[in-house]
């Protein structure tokens, strides 16, 4: 059977995967950020997942205001790195697991959730820069990712977005899904976006070190609690752009502890300020044998 | 009955909301043409004759001439799609950040370094943190000229 090992967190700031791209990841600047994430890349050449079920959002690249679905779920073979504007990241091309979107579409659609079903989609810097982070960039002479990456994207451009509950509910949802596929497969599943950050209006700027750790914080030890936090809340605290956070609560509620299972174990935990115009958080959450 | 806005009371800043998208419809689907190499030529070229292939607003027309980002959003326009108008310029997404609050480049980035703009006073408008409306601009760019919002 499949099943979820780890949740992974961490912000996707563009202006990271631009330092790893032009390799000024060793300025001053950058240093500190990319030391927060070795653990990280050694972590997961240990851990070896076979799926990454990856939860990002679309910042106006595969979907402009022509369609904006809530929550769209990638069921294709390969998906290309976009251009945002800049020209396409050097990146590999990322590989879907066609069967296993598809196994997860139906039960979690069946389970209440209405997605949408997504076949063509480039992916931009939401999606390609935690790939960057967590697994370092590929070899030319081995020029891939090192596992199946199944794109989640949610709408947190044009309010209302999800609430931090539904995105809580829907992690439910996705960790039966995935566990009641049949293949032997690990799978982790990564929530991504802010943390604290504001890119809009005389406000832009905004840094709230204190909510943000008080957010991971309560992230690991009571998620049921933080996900009733309101969008309002995530606007005033953690700046407009903030209320990405609220995709964190995707992974953390398909954590065992969640369906009653014994808490997680906190691997890694790192945060830092600034990114850019972005606050960057980062954790690791292991479930426990039972 | 009328819509829930809590939002409306934050200051130095515009939600995003079904209403903007609206307004913002054409201004926004414009940007979203500049991830078109050859758009983003056509429109370097001649922007006035580029701008007036869409159902712009006049007003949204003259925001993006006067590349006036806090102009933009008035008129509907999101961050990430006028983000386009910022790549066919050549700028960064902290330069395109900065430009809104009237600080220089460097003014924005030693804020950004030491740690961002705290949320201290800035949570509600009529609280005197300095991004409330009667601490607009922020910093030297913004008083070269007349500043906006």
């Amino acid at each position: 059977m499949a099943k979820i090992t780890a949740s992974v967190y961490t912000s996707h700031v563009p202006a990271i995967g631009a330092a790893i791209d032009l390799g000024k990841t060793q300025e001053p600047y950058w240093q500190p950020l990319f030391a927060g994430y070795d653990f990280s890349k050694e972590w997961e050449r240990a851990q070896k997942p076979d799926v990454v079920f990856l939860v990002f959002n679309d910042h106006a690249t595969a979907f402009s205001l022509d369609m904006i679905p809530t929550f769209a779920i990638g069921t294709a073979a390969e998906y290309q790195p976009a251009d945002e504007g800049w020209g396409p990241r050097p990146v590999p091309a990322v590989h879907g697991h066609p069967e296993l979107a598809a196994h997860i579409a139906q039960s979690v659609i069946q389970d209440d959730f209405d997605l949408t079903i997504v076949n063509k989609m480039d992916v931009d810097h939401g999606l390609t820069v935690p790939l960057s982070l967590m697994f370092g960039q590929p070899p030319q002479s081995d020029f891939r990712w090192p596992c199946k990456v199944i794109p989640f994207a949610v709408n947190v451009v044009q309010y209302p977005v999800p609430s931090g509950n539904r995105c809580f509910q829907l992690g439910k949802a996705i960790r039966r899904a995935i566990e009641s596929f049949d293949e032997d497969l690990n799978v982790q599943i990564w929530g991504t976006g802010g943390m604290s950050h504001q890119l809009q209006g005389p406000r832009a700027g905004l840094i709230n070190k204190d909510w943000d750790n008080r957010f991971l914080d309560r992230l690991i030890a009571e998620p049921a609690e933080l996900a009733k936090v309101p969008h309002i809340e995530y606007v005033r605290e953690a700046g407009s752009e903030g209320i990405e956070l609220v995709m964190w609560l995707i992974a953390r509620g398909a954590m065992a502890d969640v369906a009653g299972g014994p808490a997680p174990k906190v691997v890694y935990r790192f945060f830092h300020v600034p990114a850019s115009n972005t606050a960057v958080g980062h954790l690791i959450l292991e479930n426990q044998p039972v | 009955m009328s819509l829930d806005k809590p939002y409306l009371d934050v200051p130095g800043t515009i939600i995003f909301d079904a209403e903007q998208s609206r307004k913002g419809y054409w201004l926004n689907q414009f940007c979203m043409s500049l991830m078109k190499a050859e758009n983003r030529e056509r429109f370097k070229a001649d922007e006035r004759a580029y701008l007036d292939e869409w159902a712009m607003t006049e007003e949204q027309k003259q925001a993006v001439l006067a590349r006036d980002l806090n102009w933009c959003m008035r008129t509907g326009g999101n961050i990430y799609f006028l983000a386009k108008i910022g790549a066919t310029d050549g700028k960064s997404f902290q330069q395109m950040a900065g430009s809104m609050t009237g600080m220089t480049e460097e003014e924005y980035r030693n804020m950004m370094v030491s740690g961002g703009r705290s949320p201290e006073g800035n949570r509600f408008l009529g609280e005197d943190g300095d991004a409330q409306p009667h601490h607009q601009p922020q910093g030297k760019a913004g008083r070269k000229t007349t500043g906006s919002n």
